[in-house]
């Protein structure tokens, strides 16, 4: 019998699960195709959720009503809001998680989603008619068809793993590469890199001595990821510290001809943020040492994760080096550090949709597309899933750099493509102070349930939330006082005899919610998260303002198509540098193309007037 | 309200016209306060346009109005046609910046704005790909080619400390778990910004030099009554421009003409003669002449440059007069009628025979040219646009040093950052992830 399904996501790594759960909750009839059911919900790396920039993904994937927040809030064992001192708008909720909870929490959630089919097995190939695509060929040669293939594939295309010299074709460790869907993707002549990352030894907690290093401990009241959540019932527990040292550093610099990336062995580039220790050691060689957090993996799991020292030496190497380490000097290897290299597609081959541009059907999301980290996979499977969902329909669904995170990743990805492992950092968004970790809620999930992702009981929950808002926006919009009523109660502002309402007291630095509070009752009767919006957006609101006459230029451009047809060769008066870089990533807007290093304002401006005439013509 | 955008419209360079191109709500109000004559829609009308500030004439000049939808840009447009110097174009698109909502275009914002109100005439499409090119490469030169590599030198090293800045202080946001070396970056931020704003205000404050560039080297024509300063202005311009006779103090108010002296602009000055006892007050006989005096004496100080010219009919040389004596100065002996040799250390001339005189215009115009080089080798701030976006930086950077929060502050960070790059052009976050993980040892 033929099994027809409306989307097909293969791989149910973190990008894959987001896709199903995405594409399912539009109501498509969902197959997700893995490896192995019980590696769904599997972190490969560092057992950690969120940080600054990839806590923001976390939440607008949350708004979105998709699965990962609600799942790392079931295990999460030393949650933290990273620069809680340092402004909302660069605040990103992180925490340690117990993989063994994250794997189970994740699979609840996958074998209990409506409408999603779990198949276990390897995919080799695409069933393709023409350039679009219609289903897939799993490795015992089963055909299963839909109109939608979402390929998830992660560190697994024609995956290597070095250790030392030691070469070894893996996904991951313990896991057989995807090799034949790798030669699949070569054959439809998509462009394809090669991309490396590494992981630090797995340590044996029972052998750390725990005793001499410094703690560090969860936040008191932990901040939950799910706007569906406000407590965590996970018991938290402390990371520890401890740093290499000049001993340490020797072993690194007298064996680095050993490590793949300098001997050569390893081709592809990795970031240049997440550097293996013998990098480190090598690049900043006057720094006399290098801060490991001791990271358990679990609360009833030995396991330990040394975060800040990943390499590929040789095993006999990384044993040495760990015993200069203090509190580490007897530390048992459990599993040896590795790096790994694996096949990835220039993302400038993707539509805004990461459908892509050349095969109609068939989208990427996760690694494959040369992000790096969890968060950066699931945030992309989300949008792919909702995308392949309605492929059909011929709906999309996209989010632009003034609305999320979301927007920056997929903008940045398609048009700058990825020359090295990318990974969502905070200053990547240049309305940053607009996309805060805080507000997802409110600026996705009404977006959301337009799309028709947002389930019932996100939306009244959210419902309620925004109604609450809108009344406290007006009540602290009416209330108002003079400098001079206002000094009676202690409070001083400019005096200048002007009436300022509570939104304009509260922007002054110093004034806060509970002062005002005493003034007027009426004050404390809204709830402490609503107050806690409403002084957030009070101390922002005159950047907020230059923002959004920032934003409204930007979108402007964006509104400005650039046709497919486009043959950037026949415009003449472009230079060839700029001809080949627009020819790379076909940009969709004249403000993507704005956005391309290399193109310059007079080209932008050619391009215009080329767009402009074209337009002119077809109608 | 959409700003009034202004800008050379013509190709930059040396031309017999150049046409300056203002479009937007404030077109018209601009050219009321520039102008007060009445312009009749899509008619030339010759108009002598007035500085509002200082009622300085900055030309006569051809003006063209144009309303929407039947502009270049659809909006309200006014074209004023200059003479093409520099000095005429400067002071007219300075002026402008001195206007309610006015600024100066983007590179292409023209083309932009006619394209969004749907006016670009598509008919005539290579005019217009000509005219682009014009506007944007006229701008870009503008914004930075034009004084050489002195002044893109000195923005250029402003945007690269203030991206540096905001590296480091996006590091501490950004890789806030990281091991930084809090102290080296706090190092790199504050101190920067303060020495980046002291340098960005002295260099707004120096009008002076860009002025020169523009005027030319004042030359003041100093000396005794009598002495014959004023046959000396004439004879240098070869036209009757002072008054001359035999009686002291024959001139009294300052007066100036605009010489090019061997290829060097300069404005000479022909002033009162030096009588100090005119100044004090039991002496005075003429108030005027005192008046006159004392505009000599300070024309004297504001000048580049001095012509000190001594009677050669006088016993010994003017003591008031050697007193000014310094090392922009030259030392003149005139009335040598037959060629004879002047007081020591003097130029001999005269200005009824002519002698001496194409020595003299050789010196002065030796030390003009040294005096000129000097000046246009440091950076000195001339453009109208560079002046708007230093500002626009410096209110930035005056809000970062007193942010309250590091979110804050590295978006005013960005804000300057992006404001001197108007000028040098853009800065990218790729720009700013190379500065951190080139200058910290960051990852996992
Ligand atoms: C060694 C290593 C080091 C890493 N280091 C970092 C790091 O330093 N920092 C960081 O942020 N992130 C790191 N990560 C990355 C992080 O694990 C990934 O970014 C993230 O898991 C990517 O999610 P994904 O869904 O794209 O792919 P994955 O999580 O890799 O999931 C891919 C899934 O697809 C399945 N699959 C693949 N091919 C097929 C096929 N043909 N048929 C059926 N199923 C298939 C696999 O079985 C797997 O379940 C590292 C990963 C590895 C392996
Ligand atoms: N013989 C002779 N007489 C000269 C010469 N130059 C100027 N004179 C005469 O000197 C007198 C004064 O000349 P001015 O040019 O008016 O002198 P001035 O320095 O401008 O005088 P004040 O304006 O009064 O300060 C006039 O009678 C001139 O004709 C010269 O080179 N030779
Ligand atoms: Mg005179």
């Amino acid at each position: 019998m033929e099994q027809k399904f409306d989307v097909i996501v293969v791989g149910g790594g973190h990008a894959g699960c987001e896709a199903a759960a995405a594409s399912a909750r539009m109501g498509a009839n969902t197959a997700l195709v893995t490896h192995r059911k019980d590696t769904i919900g599997i972190m490969s790396c560092n057992p950690a959720i969120g940080g600054l920039g990839k806590g923001h993904l976390v939440r607008e994937i949350d708004a979105l009503d998709g699965i990962m927040a609600r799942v790392t809030d079931k295990a999460g064992i030393q949650f933290r809001m990273l620069n809680a001192s340092k402004g909302a708008a660069v605040q990103g909720p992180r925490t340690q998680a117990d993989r063994k909870l994250y794997r189970q929490a994740m699979q609840d959630e996958i074998f209990n989603t409506p409408n999603l089919t779990i198949i276990e097995a390897g995919v080799d190939d695409l069933i393709m008619n023409d350039r679009a695509v219609e289903g897939v060929v799993q490795d015992d040669g089963t055909k299963i068809y839909a109109p939608a293939v979402i390929i998830t594939a992660g560190t697994f295309l024609r995956g290597i793993i070095h250790r030392g010299t030691d070469q070894i074709p893996a996904g991951r460790v313990g896991d057989k590469p995807a090799v034949k869907l790798g030669e699949t993707l070569e054959r439809l002549k998509l462009p394809l890199d090669r991309l490396k990352t590494g992981t630090p030894a797995r340590l044996d907690g029972k052998t750390i001595n725990w005793n001499i290093l410094e703690a560090q401990a969860a936040d008191e009241n932990p901040t939950p990821f799910s706007y569906l959540n406000d407590k965590i019932d996970v018991p938290q527990i402390k990371c520890h510290m401890t740093y290499t040292n000049p001993e340490t550093h020797k072993i690194i610099l007298d064996n680095k001809d050993l490590a793949p990336i300098y001997s050569g062995q390893i081709e592809g580039s990795g970031p240049r943020y997440c550097p293996s220790i013998e990098d480190k050691v090598v690049r900043f060689a006057d720094k006399e040492r290098h801060q490991i957090f001791l990271e358990p993996e679990g609360l009833d799991d030995d396991t330990v994760y040394p975060n800040g020292i990943s390499t590929s030496l040789p095993v006999d190497v990384q044993d040495a080096m760990l015993k200069t380490i203090p509190g580490l000097e007897n530390a048992r290897v459990i599993e040896y550090g590795y790096a790994i290299e694996y096949d990835y597609v220039d993302p400038r081959a993707l539509k805004n949709t990461l459908e892509l541009k050349d095969v109609s059907g068939l989208y990427l999301a996760g690694q494959i597309n040369g992000t790096t980290g969890y968060e950066e996979a699931a945030a992309q499977g989300l949008m792919a899933g909702l995308n392949a969902a309605r492929h059909n329909a011929g709906e999309i669904f996209t989010l632009d750099r003034a609305q999320a995170y979301i927007g920056v990743m997929i903008d940045d990805l398609i048009n700058r493509g990825a020359p090295e492992p990318y990974r969502m950092f905070t200053s990547r968004a240049e309305y940053r102070l607009l996309l805060r970790s805080d507000n997802a809620d409110q600026r996705l999930t009404d977006i959301g349930m337009q799309w028709g992702c947002v389930g019932e009981k996100r939306a009244n929950v959210w419902g309620k939330k925004k109604e609450q808002l809108e009344s406290a926006r007006i009540l602290t919009l009416n209330l108002k006082a003079t400098p001079n009523q206002l000094e009676k109660h202690g409070v001083n502002v400019n005096k200048d005899g002007k009436r300022r309402t509570v939104q304009e007291i509260l922007n002054y630095q110093n004034i806060t919610w509970d002062v005002l509070a005493n003034i007027w009752p009426e004050m404390a009767d809204i709830p402490m998260d609503i107050a806690e919006q409403i002084q957030i957006d009070a101390t922002y609101a005159g950047y907020i303002d230059r923002q959004m006459a920032d934003i409204m230029a930007y979108r402007k451009d964006e509104n400005l198509i650039i046709p497919d047809t486009i043959d950037y060769k026949s415009i003449g008066s472009l230079s060839t540098e700029v001809i080949q870089k627009l020819e790379k990533a076909r940009p969709q807007t004249l403000g993507a193309a704005s956005r391309i290093p290399g193109v310059t304002p007079a080209a932008v401006i050619t391009l215009l007037r080329h767009v402009q005439k074209r337009h002119k013509h077809v109608a | 309200m959409t700003d009034t955008i202004y800008a050379l419209a013509s190709a930059q360079g040396r031309a017999g016209i150049a046409v300056v191109r203002v479009s937007g709500p404030q077109a018209m109000e601009s050219l009321s306060k520039l102008s007060d004559g009445t312009f009749p829609v899509r008619q030339a009308v010759l108009a002598q346009l007035i500085n509002p500030d200082n009622g300085s004439l900055i030309d006569e000049a051809i003006v063209i109005t144009f309303h929407p939808p039947r502009s270049y840009t659809g909006e309200e447009t006014v074209e004023y046609n200059i003479h093409g110097g520099k000095a005429v174009r400067e002071s007219l698109l300075n002026a402008l910046s001195q206007m309610d909502g006015h600024r100066m275009a983007e590179p292409g914002e023209f083309t932009r704005r006619a394209y969004e109100n749907g006016n670009l005439d598509l008919t005539q499409a290579e005019a217009v790909a000509d005219l682009i090119h014009a506007e944007t490469e006229a701008q870009k030169q503008l914004a930075l080619s034009q004084m050489g590599g002195a002044l893109s030198n000195l923005y250029q090293g402003w945007a690269d400390r203030l991206v540096k800045a905001l590296a480091y202080a996006e590091a501490q946001i950004d890789f806030a778990e990281e091991d930084l070396p809090e102290d080296e970056v706090k190092s790199h931020v504050e101190p920067v910004l303060t020495h980046v704003m002291t340098q960005i205000t002295g260099h707004l404050n120096d009008g002076n030099r860009g002025e020169i560039l523009r005027e030319g080297i004042k030359i003041a024509i100093i000396g005794a009554p009598n002495a014959g300063k004023s046959s000396l202005i004439n004879a240098l311009a070869q036209r009757d421009v002072a008054i001359v006779s035999d009686m002291a103090g024959t001139t009294r108010d300052v007066l100036e003409v605009h010489l090019d002296l061997n290829g060097f602009p300069v404005t000479l000055y022909d002033t009162a003669g030096l009588r100090p006892e005119q100044l004090s007050d039991e002496h005075a006989q003429d108030q005027i002449e005192a008046e006159g005096i004392k505009r000599a004496l300070q024309k004297a100080q504001e000048a580049d440059f001095k012509i000190l010219l001594f009677d050669g009919k006088d016993n010994e040389m003017h003591p008031q007069t050697l007193n000014l004596k310094d090392d922009n100065s030259i030392c003149v002996t005139n009335k040598m009628d037959d060629g004879e040799t002047g007081f020591a250390d003097t130029i001999s001339i005269s200005t009824q025979s002519g002698y001496g005189l194409d020595n003299l215009i050789d010196n002065v115009s030796r030390e003009t040219k040294a005096l000129f080089e000097d000046i246009q080798n440091s950076p000195s701030l001339t453009r109208a646009r560079h002046r708007e976006a230093l500002v626009e930086a410096q209110e930035h950077i005056d809000r970062a040093l007193h942010g309250f929060s590091p979110d804050m502050i590295a978006e005013d960070i960005r804000m300057s950052v992006r404001s001197i790059g108007r000028i040098t052009g853009r800065t990218d976050v790729e720009d700013l992830l190379d500065i951190i993980f080139r200058d910290f040892c960051i990852g996992k």
